[in-house]
């Protein structure tokens, strides 16, 4: 094996760019289950996102308005979740899986004509100064905006629900929605939000696959990415810095393993290629598991469903 | 529209079922897909040959097929359903299928079933085919190995089995007769189809400095990433043509030098054929260039008109059968012989290959 064919700079780089869809998606699924929501349409809402993101670059020729469109396509699906499950009191699991294979269906409608097609991608960010110093300027700063953008998102999510007023009701909702409803709260409004919120973040996850990631339309690309977002906010313990760690250790994993493959690495090559699930698993598990207390902190309310004349 | 084909079709079965069939009853061929249609690859062109089976008989013969059947118990319930729905021949294309198409014959005995890429042919109503794909990448192993710049080229690998062990084996033999210096990269990815991360194993290989590189997955994901490379770099359409990565949109020459094309329509339209006019047998196909199975999609200009000229010729002397690709002298990884000179390999051994040829590093995983 010739490590020094591996290029540390190239190497974090597309560790980056691996890790941004599932991070988007994985922190919109958190705020939407701290809510007391459990929705496994992610996968739907992302492949969703992927598709209308890449029609709508397409056909305008702008990745920064397919963006835009890709959100609100994952809110707008998410929110036929949210009627079913908040408004019609429907099973939150089988609306989930339910809305898993409308996205996977939909989209392979709606993309269909699209196949094959090519789209213009985001532009790699210049920024000043910071993206000229060398090496971390190749690394960590010159890179696509929605980058960026994804580790601000877990950012604000962090300092949202720790620090802000509608951040504790969000949380309190998740926790216990009778006590939010005595209290006052609209408990079925901020769930319905928190949905949306959910939803818009996996069609921007999705929208990067097709526009940066892969920059193509093929039937069924997320090939998984959704549950593998859902998997990790359950192993970072609903928590938004573990979320951040947990999709950079998985997107980081795959790309490294790959990388230690193409450098002449051979032992084991099926263990490096289920590395990326084990480990993340693993280390997920160990920091959530040093708490005091070790809960496991998920939402006591989770997947419960809310009718306020109960 | 699946489901409603299968739902229809099983209520025909019911009122029917009684009756003698009619000479009129239009046969049912049946497909069972590893992917989605749309891969723009593997599935895509069996789904191609299912079209031309159609073309052929018109209104003697219906088709259906069922898309994304995971290979494993899923795929066992599908092959008895459709066999129960009153499929008269039934293609499953895919290797994963092999067990579960087996098991599936033994419990319908006048259903006749072919299996892709497979060897195991347990009842006389299972019959397997498969494509000489070796023949395509030893022409596009001749290209990579002349158009390497960094004598670096790669092979994105799925699943080590014999099928893929002699793609590998005869892209790198290829590329090093033309180019004694070339070395090869292979990255196993585990999967047939995720565009990420057949995306993210080219990426890989381009960081190291590879900048020729083939595919042995089904999606289009890593010509998207090699053109990213800005004509740095080269790669070839798998399964199917790819042709819309043959050209840039600035009108330079695509990341799609040449591809390998697998055309199943010939074998698809004669069996189905054979099975309308009561000539139908159990075989082991293996066919490939001669026949018209294997294709080598339009070379571009990107390739050196003399390079191009020797793949012509390479294709040439392959379709007449004048030249086997795995022809010695070859060696195996270890340095054992195993071809003498003029010697051809037996199918046999290329069927089970479990080895490396000479000059390839790394260790097969298993």
């Amino acid at each position: 094996m010739d490590l020094s064919n591996i290029n540390p700079i190239l190497l974090v780089a597309s560790i980056m760019i691996s890790a941004t869809p599932i991070l988007l998606a994985a922190i919109g699924e958190m705020v939407v289950e701290k809510s007391g929501v459990l929705n496994l349409g992610v996968e739907g809402m992302m492949i969703t996102g992927a598709v209308i993101g890449f029609v709508v670059a397409i056909n305008t020729g702008s990745p920064v308005f397919g963006f835009a469109i890709a959100a609100v396509a994952g809110a707008v699906i998410s929110l036929s979740f949210g009627v079913l499950t908040q408004i019609f009191l429907s099973n939150q699991v089988a609306t989930g899986l339910g809305l898993t294979l409308v996205g996977l269906g939909l989209s392979s409608l709606i993309g269909k004509p699209y196949e094959g097609m090519k789209t213009e991608t985001l532009p790699k960010l210049d920024i000043p100064i910071l993206g000229d110093l060398p090496v971390v300027g190749q690394m960590l700063f010159s890179h696509d905006i929605m980058v960026y953008l994804s580790l601000l998102l877990v950012l604000a999510v962090w300092a949202f629900l720790k620090y802000t007023r509608f951040g504790l009701i969000l949380r309190a909702v998740g926790e216990s929605h009778d006590s939010a409803h005595a209290l006052g709260y609209k408990v079925i409004r901020v769930r319905m939000a928190a949905i949306m919120f959910g939803g818009a973040c996996a069609g921007l996850g999705g929208a990067y696959l097709s526009l940066v990631r892969v920059p193509q339309w093929t039937e069924g690309m997320t090939a998984g990415a959704g549950w593998i977002a859902l998997a990790i906010v359950v192993f970072a313990s609903w928590r938004a810095g573990r979320v951040l760690v947990g999709a950079y250790l998985f997107g980081g994993i795959t790309v490294l393993q790959l990388n230690l493959q193409a450098a002449g690495m051979t032992w084991g090559v099926q263990y490096l290629s289920m590395s990326p699930y084990v480990i993340t698993i693993l280390v997920l598990v160990l920091i959530s598991s040093n708490r005091k207390k070790g809960s496991h902190n998920a939402p006591a309310n989770l997947g419960q469903t809310f009718h306020a004349t109960r | 529209m699946i489901r409603r084909n299968l739902l229809a079709t099983a209520a025909a079965a019911l009122t029917l079922g009684a009756a003698p069939a009619m000479a009129q009853d239009p046969t049912e061929a049946c497909f069972v897909y590893v992917g989605p249609i749309g891969d723009g690859g593997w599935t895509f062109q069996h789904h191609e040959g299912a079209l031309a089976v159609k073309e052929a008989y018109g209104d003697k013969v219906n088709i259906r097929w069922q898309e994304s059947v995971p290979e494993g118990a899923d795929a066992e319930r599908v092959i008895t359903q459709m066999a129960i729905s009153g499929c008269d021949i039934i293609f499953t294309t895919s290797f994963g299928y092999m067990d579960a198409t087996n098991a599936v014959a033994a419990k319908f005995p006048n259903v006749k079933f072919e299996h892709a890429t497979g060897y195991k042919r347990e009842h006389p109503n299972v019959s397997t085919y498969n494509a000489r794909f070796y023949e395509g990448r030893a022409v596009v192993g001749h290209i990579a190995g002349k158009m390497t710049q960094t004598n670096k080229i790669g092979y994105i690998a799925s699943f080590p089995i014999p099928e893929v062990i002699m793609g590998i084996n005869s892209y790198f033999h290829h590329a090093k007769l033309a180019n004694p210096d070339v070395e090869l990269v292979v990255t196993w990815a585990y999967t047939w189809f995720d565009p990420a991360k057949e995306a993210d194993a080219a990426r890989a290989m381009l960081d190291q400095g590879v900048d020729v590189i083939t595919a042995h997955t089904d999606s289009t994901a890593p010509l998207a990433e090699i053109g990213k490379e800005g004509g740095s770099a080269w790669g070839f359409g798998q399964a199917s043509d790819m042709a819309a990565f043959m050209t840039n949109d600035d009108g330079t020459p695509g990341p799609r030098v040449a591809s390998i094309i697998d055309e199943w329509s010939p074998y698809y339209v004669k069996r189905v054929g054979q099975l309308m006019d009561g000539t139908y047998e159990q075989v082991d196909s293996w066919a490939g260039m001669p026949e018209g199975e294997v294709v080598i999609g339009e070379m571009t200009d990107a390739i050196p008109a003399d390079v191009r000229a020797e793949a012509q010729a390479m294709i040439d002397a392959i379709t007449s059968g004048e030249y086997h690709p795995f022809t010695g002298p070859m060696n195996k990884q270890d340095g054992s012989a195993w071809l003498a000179e003029g010697e051809v390999s037996d199918d046999g051994t290329l069927l089970g290959m479990n080895f490396y040829i000479e000059g390839i590093t790394g260790d097969i995983p298993n």
